[in-house]
């Protein structure tokens, strides 16, 4: 196992900066996973550590030695990619043991280490068949295998889940986890599905426009997005967002309807009339007389819970998470959780804590 | 999927496939009955009279030296302009798929020779290497080296070869291209972190993944090479020297034209018609496992 660490990565083509600096540090056998919408430069990232681009300036350090400008041959990492990359000319086999055999291993290992590979991903009995010949789901196992074989210093993947139906999705996000816990094999993961994303990894990065926004644990990013654009990122439905300022004393925000919601957890800096932008999430917004009115736009009931989507009075859009109800009526008053709101620089969409 | 359209009565689907039997019939039917007739025939010295023989032409043909000849002439002759055509077609395309400045230009001229009609084909390159006025021909003869394709046989084989080869190139790279394009950049890539060499992933991803165009292209270019070099060769050496870029189709040519012999000239077209029905029915077998 290995540590992986990026200094100042930077890559451009020609006039258009796609990665814009990125320093990153893994330590031996954490899964970080790089979440963001697409365009935010999360696949360059990948194919500049596995070697695929070339970086325009910037270190990336497999244990602590610079790879940057070597062959992806002599980097020692495998890699998943996001149509699986098969070989459709070779059976399974072929296609796990195709490395191994660059690499000049013995026959009886070769053998060896694919039949150990096969059995840990369920593969033993599809052997001999040939990418064609196996569904969705067996062909992202081969790809997982391939990777493994190699017994790499780190993996990357680069969405691998995003050509299966939901199901297998939700089944083969479950392997992935407990294969890279098992082997505890450092990697990095790129996805643009907020679920992967929060499942996954041992931190989440999340990217926006070539940068990175912000780096922490799953839940410290739900719980603490460190500006509007991560905090509308991750979480569905989206984090309601609306313009508001900072009222008298630094002690409560005050919506453009004149809603005071005064914070739970203590006063903000700043001039009174200072721009915010407050955020609630949709589970926190209460159905309850006296709060602030929405017009119902849209209602989607999803089982266990039903999403309103409505319009405030200056034609903003909120969505309320609701536990499932029978009949919505066409107007509806919600209050906010004051415990839960975040609160956001109105200029900068920078995270404003308590002080 | 299949679409089919459904007529009424015969007679308008009779008309709308009239016109390509009618072709068919007097183009190749008919001239190939002819040359089948023609075949077991024998015709005096005067083209007056002629005496049913059998299959006696074809036993000549077989027994005659020279024909052997041309036969082994016509496969060496199809060998090399195969490989030559197919070798340099793929070199070409492999470069065109790289991220090269000025792609579509180098692909749109590498695609124009195809447009260029075999007996021009075959002038211009005797423009090239005529001994006396053509750049690379006068060229060699300053470099000291001997050149005269009229009067070597050697070198006259190798310049139909190469006229002939040339005019193919821009049909196989238009093949191979496309071929090396349907294969996934993310297949090479995982290759390259396999580990692989670019000559290994040559070898062991490309090569085969291109082996059903590479196949079908070796049947057309024999066929291309056996068949249809008759123009480039008229063009360029009328078979010459003596008999030394004398292909089977062009011998068909030289007997029953020049020389006015219809019976042995028959007798070879039948046999050539054999050879292509066997090659076009090899190449429709392929096709039909392959879809």
């Amino acid at each position: 196992m290995a540590t992986l660490q990026l200094e100042n990565l930077k890559k451009s083509f020609g006039t258009t900066h796609v990665l814009k600096g990125v320093d990153l540090s893994l330590a031996s056998g954490e899964m970080l996973v790089i979440v963001g919408a697409s365009g935010c430069g999360k696949s360059t990232l990948l194919r500049l550590v596995a070697g695929l681009e070339t970086p325009t300036s910037g270190q990336i350090m497999v244990d602590g030695r610079d790879v940057a400008q070597l062959d992806p041959a002599q980097r020692d990492i495998a890699m998943v990619f996001q149509n699986y990359a098969l070989y459709p000319h070779m059976t399974v086999f072929d296609n796990m043991a195709y490395g191994l055999r660059i690499r000049g291993l013995s026959r009886e290992d070769i053998g060896k280490r694919v039949q150990d590979a096969a059995n840990t991903l369920g593969l033993g009995a599809l052997l001999k068949r040939t990418p064609r010949q196996l569904s969705g789901g067996q062909r992202q196992r081969v790809a997982m295998g391939r990777a493994i074989v190699r017994e790499p210093k780190v993996f990357l993947f680069d969405e691998p889940l995003s050509n299966l139906d939901a199901a297998l999705r939700v089944q083969m996000r479950a392997e992935i986890r407990r294969l890279q816990r098992r082997m505890r094999v450092t990697s990095l993961y790129v996805t643009h599905d907020q679920v992967e994303a929060m499942t996954l990894g041992d931190r989440l990065l999340v990217m926006h426009l070539g940068k990175p926004v912000q780096l922490a644990t799953p839940m410290e990013v739900f719980e603490k997005p460190a500006n509007t654009y991560v905090a509308g990122f991750i979480g569905a439905p989206s984090m309601n967002l609306m313009p508001a300022k900072l009222g008298h004393g630094g002690a409560s925000a005050v919506l453009e309807d004149g809603h005071v919601i005064t914070f739970a957890d203590g006063r903000r800096p700043g001039q009174d009339g200072r721009k915010l932008t407050v955020g609630i999430r949709p589970e926190h917004l209460r159905p309850e007389p006296g709060g602030i009115e929405i017009f119902i736009d849209l209602v989607e009931p999803l089982g266990s819970e039903t999403v309103v989507i409505g319009r405030m009075k200056n034609g903003e859009l909120v969505s309320v998470k609701i536990p499932s109800a029978g009949s919505i009526p066409e107007t509806m008053s919600v209050v906010i959780a004051p415990e839960h709101l975040h609160v956001f620089d109105g200029e900068t969409g920078l995270r404003v804590e308590a002080v | 999927m299949e679409r089919r359209t459904i007529f009424d009565g015969w007679l308008l689907p009779a008309m709308l496939v009239l016109p390509q039997l009618v072709l068919t019939f007097f183009f190749f039917l008919w001239p190939a009955a002819r040359a089948i007739w023609s075949s077991l025939e024998r015709q005096d010295a005067f083209g007056i009279n002629s005496e049913f023989v059998g299959f006696e032409n074809f036993v000549d043909l077989f027994e005659d030296p020279l024909y052997l000849e041309a036969v082994v002439r016509t496969l060496i002759f199809v060998f090399f302009v195969t490989v030559i055509a197919m070798a340099v077609a793929l070199v070409l395309a492999i470069f065109a798929d790289r991220e090269i400045r000025g792609r579509d230009i180098y692909r749109t001229l590498l695609i124009w020779p195809y447009a260029v009609a075999p007996a021009i084909a075959g002038v211009l390159w005797v423009l090239l290497m005529d001994p006396n006025v053509g750049l690379v021909g006068v060229g060699l003869n300053n470099m000291g080296i001997n050149w005269d394709y009229r009067l070597n046989g050697f070198q006259a084989m190798l310049l139909v070869i190469l006229a002939s080869a040339w005019k193919q190139v821009s049909y196989n790279f238009i093949f191979f291209l496309a071929a090396l394009q349907s294969i996934p950049k993310s297949v090479t890539e995982a290759a390259r972190i396999d580990g692989a060499s670019e000559l290994h992933r040559f070898r062991t991803i490309t090569l085969p993944l291109i082996a059903p165009t590479t196949f079908f292209l070796i049947v057309v270019n024999v066929v291309y090479a056996a068949f249809d070099t008759f123009a480039t060769i008229a063009a360029t050496t009328q078979g010459g020297p003596g008999r030394s870029t004398e292909t089977l189709v062009f011998k068909v040519f030289r007997d029953g034209i020049v020389n006015v012999n219809i019976g042995s000239s028959s007798a070879q077209s039948v046999v050539l018609m054999v050879g292509v029905i066997l090659i076009t029915a090899l190449q429709f077998r392929f096709m039909e496992k392959k879809s």
